[in-house]
């Protein structure tokens, strides 16, 4: 028998049972489509750290309050780090390139009648595009004399630019800003979504005008000019630790605490890195076990059921053997029928997998990648499982004794 | 088949079954030429060893002791594939409850046989055309698309002695090949069998039917696992007349 015949046999035989090869085919499906989506999460969970390290600007050191829960951005604003700070760490250590201090506020913008609700206002300072690594599509930034004075300036995100002003130029333009009108002074070319933040869609000012005009002021007589986050750009990697080190020394003295008990935290796009890869690496092993596991359930299901078929099917094996088929033909006939059927659980389970992919990626803030290999891994797994555990049934037919087998009811 | 040679010649043939204490002689050294072109009956009670003999004639089995050859080769002690290699291409079986394929149709039980021959790899569609004619010789040109569940018990025992007939084997060997018919349909199945000893098969058949028997050239009769008895039958061929 040569192979076009051996698939035929073994194809009819599929068919001839549907519903048993079916439930048959379950486990591997289940298997295959787990690899699939174990590989396209993990992968997409990479890209979005990739474009993180990229996205963050490099060398940079973030100082946030209170405890670092993951990066930027996620800190506990419970604790005093201050606008005073950051000229601070700017003056004092050494090996610091740049120096860029945020803090944001919520506020409705309008202009004319187009009004937008709950936009991001960014206080920050002049070093804020050179560290973030943004561009200014036209216009200008605010310098350091117009945040000492207060100078009531707004530099839009392109999303937002194209929101409130449509095509015309905003700069020149006034904006209201909850109670207060600021002149835009430039628009930022568009950057994306950078650690989750939409960069587009905020309005940037100087800090000082946060700190004045959108700071709540029963919470101002609290936390004076408090900050979010200071980012600080090292001139160089190698020295990032001594930098670090020298931030925090001089931190806890200006506030007045021991390093044990800081009220504030000092990462790294390194430490972010770890944080998110070693997360990322126990889902991925965790994902990798449930495949394991089911395509081996899947192979033992195979194994139960082809051992079924054969015993079923002795007398139709005795009777091929007397006409002439070797153990080898019969040993083919079942083994090319339980790699079809792992095979075809395995295009059933690629085409769950990747579609479950992308819809899970569709429907959770979570990002997934179908990445092509996994197709061939997942297809190379079920042909295995097949081999492996079609190989015992297949045997077992093939050793059949021919006149026990033609004897067989 | 002209050679002088026996078709058949078994020496001092034996099967036993167990092992070490307790063990059961199947067959107790038989030994029987058959010639190229005869018609032979092998008769015998339940337990005297004639299903031993065909499984042994009919290289399912190999023997424990004692030498078979099949048109001068020996065959006594060959491994798994080259018995099923021999039973391919030398021997047709024609078992008593027929032994189709459910799901395969008449002409894809014919082509069976084809299939599994390495010696002669064929096409499909000379496979296809050795297979209708076979189906042609006993006369179901016409059913070769049926499956065995629609067609008469007769014609399912056709169908396999085409099946036997398709590699043009050396020898036919039939069990019981009327056992599961009624009268009518045996008697046809006897008479294409006539046929075929007529064209020059040669063709080894167990029955319990002493007149079917009697319709053949020698009934060799089974005791024990011994040969009983030879008998050379008075009219080795029906004439039409007979029939009727």
């Amino acid at each position: 028998m040569d192979l076009r015949e051996l698939l035929h046999l073994a194809w009819n035989s599929i068919l001839a049972n549907r519903m048993r090869s079916l439930l048959t085919m379950l486990g591997i499906i289940i298997g295959v489509a787990a690899v699939i989506v174990m590989v396209a999460v993990s992968a997409g969970t990479e890209a979005t750290i990739e474009e993180r390290i990229t996205g963050l600007g490099s060398n940079l050191v973030f100082v946030t309050s209170g405890f670092s829960r993951g990066g930027p951005g996620r800190g506990v604003p419970n604790a005093g780090l201050k606008f005073d700070d950051a000229a601070a760490i700017a003056d004092e250590v050494s090996g610091v390139v740049a120096v860029v201090v945020e803090q944001n506020a919520q506020e409705t913008v309008e202009v004319g009648n187009v009004t937008v609700e709950q936009v991001e206002v960014l206080g920050t300072t002049p070093g804020f595009p050179s560290v973030r690594e943004v561009k200014l599509a036209s216009g200008r930034y605010f310098t350091d004399v117009e945040v000492e004075r207060k100078t009531k300036l707004a530099v839009l995100g392109a999303s937002l630019a194209q929101e409130l002003f449509g095509p015309s130029d905003p700069i020149g333009q006034s904006v209201k800003v909850g109670n207060s009108d600021l002149t835009v002074i430039g628009v930022f070319a568009k950057r994306g979504m950078v650690s989750g933040v939409d960069f587009d869609a905020r309005l940037y000012t100087p800090i000082t005008v946060v700190f004045q005009k959108f700071t709540p002021r029963e919470f101002a007589r609290f936390l004076g000019n408090q900050v979010r986050v200071i980012y600080v750009k090292v001139a160089d990697r190698a020295t990032m630790d001594r930098t670090i080190e020298q931030i925090k020394l001089l931190l806890a003295k200006r506030h007045d605490v021991t390093l044990d008990a800081a009220d504030f935290t000092v990462t790294t796009q390194d430490d972010i890195i770890q944080t998110q890869e070693s997360a990322t690496s126990a889902f991925r092993s965790l994902l990798a076990w449930v495949a394991g596991v089911s395509l081996i359930v899947g192979g033992i299901g195979i194994m139960n059921i082809m051992l079924v078929s054969v015993s079923e099917r002795t007398r139709e094996i005795g009777i091929r053997q007397s006409v002439g088929a070797r153990p080898n033909d019969i040993r083919y006939q079942f083994l090319t029928e339980a790699i079809l059927l792992s095979l075809f659980g395995g295009a059933i389970g690629v085409l769950a997998g990747a579609g479950g992919a992308v819809l899970f990626g569709a429907m959770s803030d979570m990002r997934t990648v179908v990445v092509p290999t996994s197709i061939l891994l997942a297809f190379f797994s079920a042909a295995v499982v097949g081999v492996f555990f079609g190989y015992y049934p297949a045997n077992r037919a093939a050793m059949l004794d021919p006149i026990e087998a033609l004897r067989h009811e | 088949m002209n050679s002088a040679e026996p078709i058949i010649h078994t020496s001092e043939l034996s099967r036993v079954y167990g092992r070490g204490a307790v063990t059961v002689t199947a067959l107790d050294a038989v030994s029987i030429d058959i010639q190229a072109g005869e018609f032979v009956a092998v008769m015998g009670p339940s337990g005297s060893g004639k299903s031993t003999l065909m499984n042994l004639v009919g290289c399912l089995d190999r023997p424990t002791s004692g030498s078979y050859l099949l048109k001068g080769e020996d065959v006594s002690h060959l491994d798994r594939d080259a018995l099923a290699a021999i039973r391919g291409r030398s021997i047709g079986f024609v078992f008593q409850s027929y032994n189709l394929l459910a799901r395969a149709t008449a002409e894809e039980n014919v082509m069976l046989p084809l299939l599994y021959d390495r010696g002669q790899r064929r096409q499909p569609a000379q496979r296809r055309e050795m297979a209708r004619q076979a189906l042609e010789a006993v006369g179901l040109a016409g059913r070769t698309s049926h499956l065995p569940s629609e067609m008469s018990g007769g014609e399912q025992q056709r169908v396999a002695i085409a099946r036997a007939l398709v590699n043009d084997p050396l020898l036919v060997l039939a069990d019981e090949p009327t056992g599961n018919l009624d009268s009518h349909s045996g008697e046809e199945i006897m008479e294409l069998l006539h046929r075929l000893h007529r064209d020059g098969r040669t063709i080894v058949m167990v029955t319990h039917d002493r007149e079917i028997a009697a319709h053949t050239q020698r009934t060799i009769h089974l005791r024990d696992g011994h040969i009983d008895t030879i008998v050379r039958n008075g009219h080795a061929r029906r004439t039409e007349a007979q029939k009727v």
